[in-house]
């Protein structure tokens, strides 16, 4: 279990023998199309709630706007649904006041790559630990089929019906540019063994885990990855004992290749590629500074503020 | 006029003593020659000698201005009194001015008394460049159209005889040249001297002191005249600061723990001063990404634990307003701090300006109540942080404080604060949640309730800027959305029955009743009290709560037969091209006081980017009442 020894005291003492089922996780019922990536999503991330016995009331999910940011409502979580692109500030402001709290972000591609672009590069930089997972189905689906930043050049939408203008955005490759940011990994809905142990290995890094997982919107973008669901060869593993491990998935992903997610040369070069959909971890460092850490101040008692403010007040006296 | 003469006069006449109440003087330099430090410890000194002080920075707008131009004219206007000031006042009596272009614009901007002594470095008329010398003859020329009286100095020579560089240190043989005129203790001067250069060298300190002793003798052997303006020891302690830093030391005393900021001026300087002491107090300042991750993080933080602030100007509440909604929407609490400056858009960063009332009462879309406070007084910036912090916990809504550059820059003393832990915020409760709590139990009468902080067991629940029910879940169905907009609005109404309503300044009846709100309170009182000496029945009120506003207002106004507002913002003026009574754009608290009250609330406001001067505004009483008093 997770927790700090300063929650203690506020924890029940029952709880140590309480074991938390994955139905004790569940929020309303997921009110997503039927087919939808994000259930896939859900069922990963309550798994590994259950798997790590996280208490419901030390654990944060925030979400900004959009399909998948309904998510905290489906969880039996502290849950803040906020502002599209917005849920990065809102984490942070959490994790500052209280960084015992088990945080949890999930956003959409527009939300965290178009309204909210300027907020996830400083968030990675800021490098708090909290597991941000980006839901990339390529489209808007809320607001019914606009082009977003990720969506592949061609496709026609709502507000692009020629087909988008610009070749697709990279987050990986943006993700992998950001200073400090200490692990970056992707994984797709659609191979549920690599969504949990991606999801898993993002947890129990110590910093931001920025997951980016591909997903197929069943109304809007049914057919995006549709080559690569159908043939596992199209997909490139990257195995390493400190990244995703997931023995299971040798027998379906025969393409593999062996990447230490500390080489970030090798992680960049790897994202450039877009013949192949490389699934892993790209790039992890926990020895990077979290900025909750390095900004830690000891509390103080009101008795003790006050007296050193009139301390403070002596500095202004006439 | 009565230009005086440099040159030293064999055994001179005693200086003639004048003595007066009040007196105001100004140090103007090009940006960077110490002109503020010169100022600012003559007014610390002033003040702990018993005089009453107002201090107002004169700041360029450009962050490097070419040298000698009449645009970067920056240092410090000090207005000495007996008794407390309230505010910069009309003109200047005497100015110390490094060269005669930074005197044109104080003259320019009719800055200056007609019989204000300018006591100006003329080294530039003896300049080797033609061009110096013949702006300085220009300048002396448009000088001599009112009858100051210039006293030339030739300021870098007599530092010269005792350091090689008189650009650094001219400022501290000015202060000696104040000191003499003044009749300041040299000891506290020292004193605060070496308080200024702490971080400097011992070598630094004495350097500056013989520079102050030069002046000071100087101007014994040379200035015939000395101002004394009785003074008075305080009754109690004092501190002097300016509003930002009350702001900021008030948070502290309000027991927040996080100031979550964007660099923006003239805002920022409440996140410098917390920046340095925040940490040994147990709180923190975080500089955001921009302006909207700052309320997002203030609002994330609140909503985790202790209130948290954001600090801001004009444009960033622009920017916040999408976040604001959401922290009323989902009953976060928060504090704001809006220091205004002129606008609209970039507008006038570094000047005053009371046109954000408006925007910081409606800027967010939809129904969005919420708090607006306006302290009037440095002292009140320190206080009323305490208020808004717990206005924001109690209500959970949003508290905006608007202050302004005024009050930012001001520097005056106000009694040092006693503080009250009771102020501070109380350790979290992460107690297990009550049986059957809700997010959002309101309280059917008042739309209080009591919110659940994660972390506390049993309390689970998403927060939602969606519309919501009582449990926190979406809801859609217009009898909720009516309901639980009537919650977050009578939270407001609640407030406003707890409040009393605000004093009159002077007869609760009269021909004419001023009201103003935030930072023109001191300039407004002053000039009520000279036109009630010239006999005109005028009074004044001041709003510190915006929204909800204070009761009894409509009461207030029925003593009187006409009542107007003084604001810093725009309005046009009947008479001016196709402006009617029915089109007429009024000043903003008119504005609103006209739809709360259904009363015919006219306007006097201006928007010169300074202050309003205590003598514009008994101009306006005057054109606006029967004159002496003949109703």
């Amino acid at each position: 279990m997770s927790i700090s020894c300063g929650l203690l005291p506020v924890l029940n003492l029952d709880a140590g023998e309480h074991q938390y089922e994955m139905s004790e996780y569940e929020g309303a019922k997921a009110r997503w199309c039927p087919g939808c990536g994000d259930h896939s999503v859900l069922t990963s991330v309550q798994r590994l709630l259950a798997a790590e016995q996280l208490i419901p009331d030390q654990t944060m999910f925030v979400s900004g706007i959009g399909c998948s940011s309904r998510f905290p409502h489906y969880l039996k979580t502290y849950g803040f649904h906020g502002l599209h692109g917005r849920a990065l500030p809102v984490a942070t402001g959490i994790k500052l006041h209280r960084p015992e709290l088990n945080v949890f972000v999930v956003m959409g591609d527009g939300d965290c790559t178009s309204i909210g672009a300027g907020h996830w590069l400083h968030a990675m930089r800021y490098n708090m630990d909290m597991t941000v997972m980006m839901l990339d189905n390529g489209i808007y689906g809320l607001t019914k089929n606009q082009t977003s930043p990720t969506t592949p050049q061609g496709f026609k939408s709502n507000t692009q019906p020629k087909g988008s203008w610009l070749p697709p955005m990279n987050p990986i490759e943006i993700a992998l540019g950001v200073t400090n940011a200490s692990f970056v990994a992707q994984t797709a809905e659609w191979a549920p063994a690599h969504l949990y142990a991606t999801l898993r290995a993002a947890y129990h890094h110590k910093g931001f885990s920025f997951v980016r997982i591909l997903q197929r919107c069943p109304v809007f973008t049914p057919l995006i990855f549709q080559q690569a669901v159908q043939d596992p060869a199209r997909i490139t593993l990257m195995v390493h004992d400190d990244g995703v491990v997931a023995p299971e998935l040798n027998n379906i992903y025969s393409s593999q290749v062996h990447h230490d997610p500390r080489d970030l040369a090798a992680a960049r070069a790897m994202a450039e590629q877009t013949e192949k959909i490389h699934l892993g971890v790209f790039f992890k460092d926990p020895s990077k500074p979290r900025y909750e850490e390095t900004r830690r101040v000891a509390p103080h008692t009101p008795a003790e503020r006050v007296a050193l403010l009139d301390k403070e007040l002596d500095r202004y006296a006439v | 006029m009565s230009a005086a003469s440099s040159s030293a006069t064999a055994a001179p006449a005693p200086p003639k003593v004048l003595r007066v109440p009040e007196h105001t003087v100004e140090i103007v330099s090009d940006s960077g020659e110490g002109a503020q430090k010169c100022a600012q410890i003559f007014a610390a000194v002033s003040a702990k000698m018993g005089n009453g002080v107002w201090t107002v920075e004169l700041i360029p707008a450009e962050i490097q201005p070419p040298p000698r131009v009449p645009e970067g004219a920056s240092g410090n206007r000090v207005r000495l009194g007996e008794h407390a000031v309230t505010n910069w006042g009309d003109r200047t009596n005497l100015v110390i001015a490094f060269n005669e272009q930074v005197l044109l614009a104080r003259h320019r901007l009719d800055a200056l008394d007609d019989d204000a002594v300018l006591l100006v470095e003329d080294k530039w008329a003896r300049d080797d460049d033609p061009e110096i010398v013949a702006a300085w003859n220009a300048a002396m020329k448009e000088l001599s159209t009112r009858p100051y009286r210039i006293v030339p100095v030739a300021m870098e020579d007599e530092c010269l005889t005792i350091v090689d560089n008189p650009k650094k240190g001219k400022n501290m043989f000015a202060l000696g040249i104040l000191a003499r005129i003044y009749d300041r203790d040299m000891t506290r001067i020292k004193d605060q001297i070496a308080h200024s250069f702490r971080k400097k060298s011992e070598e630094v300190y004495a350097q500056n002191v013989s520079l102050l002793e030069l002046g000071y003798h100087w101007a014994e052997d040379h200035i015939d005249f000395r101002v004394e303006i009785p003074t008075h020891a305080a009754e109690k302690p004092l501190v002097v600061m300016n509003g930002n830093e009350a702001i900021a030391l008030g948070a502290i005393a309000s027991g927040m723990e996080l100031c979550a900021m964007y660099p923006i001026t003239p805002a920022t300087s409440v996140s410098h001063l917390l920046s340095e002491v925040f940490e040994k107090f147990g709180g923190m300042v975080h500089q955001a990404e921009d302006e909207i991750a700052a309320c997002g993080v203030a609002i994330g933080a609140s909503y985790a634990g202790k209130v948290a602030f954001t600090v801001t100007s004009g444009p960033g509440l622009a920017l916040k307003t999408e976040f604001l909604g959401l922290a009323i929407m989902t009953e976060v609490p928060l504090v704001l701090v809006n220091v205004q400056r002129g606008g609209p858009s970039t507008g006038l960063p570094t000047k005053v300006e009371q046109s954000d009332l408006l925007a910081a009462l409606f800027a967010a879309t939809g129904d969005a109540p919420h708090i607006v406070l306006a302290p009037a007084t440095i002292e009140e910036c320190f206080h009323i942080m305490v208020t808004a912090r717990r206005l924001a916990e109690t209500f959970r809504t949003v508290v905006m404080v608007l202050t302004d550059a005024n009050l930012a820059t001001g520097v005056t003393p106000y009694p040092k604060p006693e503080l009250d832990e009771r102020w501070q915020a109380a350790p979290l409760d992460l107690a297990p949640v009550r049986e059957g709590q809700k997010p959002y139990g309101w309280n059917t009468e008042t739309g209080l309730t009591q919110r659940i902080i994660p972390g506390q067991p049993g309390g689970m629940h998403t927060l939602t800027g969606l519309s919501h029910d009582e449990n926190s879940k979406v809801a859609y169905s217009s009898g909720i959305h009516q309901h639980s907009s009537a919650m977050r609005s009578r939270k407001l109404a609640v407030l406003q029955s707890l409040l009393t309503p605000p004093p009159v300044y002077g007869p609760a009846k009269g021909d004419l009743l001023i009201v103003g709100w935030g930072s023109t309170k001191g300039a407004i009182e002053e000039a009520v009290d000279r036109a009630r000496a010239e006999g005109i029945k005028v009074s004044s009120t001041h709003l510190r709560f915006l929204s909800p506003m204070e009761p009894g207002i409509k009461k207030i106004f029925a003593g009187f037969k006409k009542v107007m507002t003084v604001e810093i913002n725009y309005s046009d003026e009947i008479g001016d091209p196709y402006v009617t009574e029915e089109n007429r754009r009024r000043g903003q608290l008119a504005f609103l006081l006209r739809a709360s009250t259904l009363v015919d609330v006219d306007c006097w406001t201006r928007v010169p980017g300074e202050p309003l001067r205590p003598g514009s505004i008994l101009e306006a009483i005057r054109g606006r009442t029967p004159r002496g008093g003949a109703a």
